[in-house]
């Protein structure tokens, strides 16, 4: 398809594909990170203390109950007001707007990680951690080497679906001017007016996206450490 | 803080309303409550179509609704301001280009709750009703969608509380909802964004988490209701 079309060559191509390659790198540094956030937030939401459990549950609602396009707002242009001059000027040299939607994703995401995983710990029964506890393993140890690999297990399939969900929200990003895939097809459609077929490869593209984020998750699912035990 | 709501409260509530069009917070909860309302036809039909006797039928409807809900919103709404005035071949308001991406969005994800609620009613339900001699469509209509659709209640309230969030991508296409408002008031004042930004998360926040707990309300009593027969 894209053989014949205004796409298939020269710059509009090359639009093309550095957009999507912006799409999978924001996607990617923010799954990572959204991960190891999203882990702290469940853990401190586990913690035998009341204190941190408390403010990772405030923390967890405020992010989920407020739109991303403002959460990315917040850390693009709040940014500049708690960081020294220097420092903010040395980063709107270096590509701020990837820095700061990358945090912004992976802080959404993180609040939904923490969920599902959450979720996947209620699959566990509660004497797994009592026992590991009894061991003499310390919360963290029985976290770590019990309990965790269960919940992550029955998470799983939720936390493909986040994956899927965060690709599609790094669009967004293009509201404080990353050049991802979405903003590089309107970008496109405004130089050469062709809007169907900008846009209809920019869907066909996030839905390849999709197909292989599934086929990823599937292929996981089967893995012997990822299948749920029901004992 | 103070100082912002002091300045643009009524501007972060009602936009330029009176002199100019409404917006702001009320139009944020008026462009998501009428894509709720206008969504959830269409998520019947899509849901109806989906479950079909007819193979082609289900086969195209599924499809539409896997690349629907598979594609961006902002996406979707760009198709939106292109395809809508291609289609009723005239100049449209981006207010009804917003709400019609909204609705089909909307739709697309309504349609796979709505068949996850038919599909979870006893089987029972549908023979004992078509050995009464209704048709299927009756039976549709009359016993298994008013039972689903009964049971869905918590999850249109969580879809409001997602459309409220959704509905600040209309920024993208200049309509002057509540997100699009604090911007313009971040781009005018320039002092504290960190601020009008925390500030404005915290009104989509009460709105939200408030809704949302609500639905979580439902859904308690659904369950009684049910363990009580």
């Amino acid at each position: 398809m894209l053989g014949s079309s205004i796409l298939g060559q020269g710059r509009y191509r090359e639009w093309l594909l550095q957009g999507l390659l912006t799409t999978l790198e924001l996607s990617a540094c923010a799954a990572l990170l959204a991960l190891a956030l999203g882990l702290a937030l469940f853990l401190l939401r586990a913690a035998p203390n009341r204190l941190p459990r408390l403010a990772a549950t405030a923390v967890v609602e405020f992010i989920r109950n407020t739109p991303l396009l403002v959460q990315i707002f917040f850390w693009y242009f709040g940014a500049s007001e708690f960081l020294p001059e220097a420092v903010s000027r040395w980063l709107s040299d270096h590509g701020f707007e990837f820095i700061a939607a990358t945090l912004a994703l992976s802080v959404y995401t993180a609040a939904f990680v923490a969920e599902d995983l959450r979720s996947g710990l209620r699959a566990i029964p509660r004497e797994q951690m009592e026992a590991a506890r009894a061991c003499g393993l310390s919360f963290l140890q029985s976290m770590r080497r019990v309990v965790l690999p269960q919940a992550a297990a029955h998470a799983l399939p939720a936390l493909v679906s986040q994956a899927l969900n965060l690709t599609k929200n790094s669009s967004m990003a293009m509201t404080i001017g990353v050049a991802e895939l979405t903003y590089q097809t309107r970008q496109i459609e405004s130089y050469s007016f062709r809007s169907f077929e900008a846009f209809g490869a920019a869907t066909l593209l996030y839905l390849a996206i999709s197909l292989a984020i599934g086929a990823l998750g599937n292929r996981l699912e089967r893995r012997s450490w990822a299948r749920p035990s029901h004992a | 803080m103070l100082d912002i709501l002091r300045a643009d409260w009524l501007y972060l509530l009602v936009g330029q309303y009176p002199e100019g069009p409404l917006g702001g917070l009320a139009l944020t909860l008026l462009l998501a409550a009428l894509s709720l309302a206008l969504a959830l036809p269409l998520g019947i039909a899509l849901a109806v179509g989906r479950i079909a006797p007819v193979r082609p039928l289900r086969l195209a409807v599924g499809g539409l609704i896997w690349v629907v809900r598979g594609t961006p919103l902002i996406l979707v709404i760009f198709w939106a301001y292109f395809l809508v005035p291609l289609l009723l071949k005239r100049p449209v308001p981006v207010v009804v280009t917003a709400t019609g991406a909204f609705v089909v969005f909307t739709g697309a994800y309504l349609a796979e709750i709505i068949r996850a609620g038919v599909q979870a009613l006893p089987p029972g339900q549908w023979e004992a009703a078509q050995s009464l001699g209704l048709t299927r469509a009756q039976v549709l209509r009359r016993v298994v969608l008013p039972q689903a659709l009964r049971n869905m209640v918590p999850s249109l309230v969580n879809q409001f509380v997602t459309l409220t969030k959704d509905t600040s991508l209309a920024f993208i296409v200049g309509l002057g909802e509540l997100s699009y408002v604090a911007s313009k008031i971040n781009d005018r004042t320039l002092v504290h964004p960190a601020e009008i930004f925390l500030l404005v998360g915290a009104t989509y926040f009460v709105i939200c988490f408030a809704l949302t707990q609500f639905a979580r309300h439902l859904e308690h009593r659904l369950q009684w209701g049910q363990r009580q027969g």
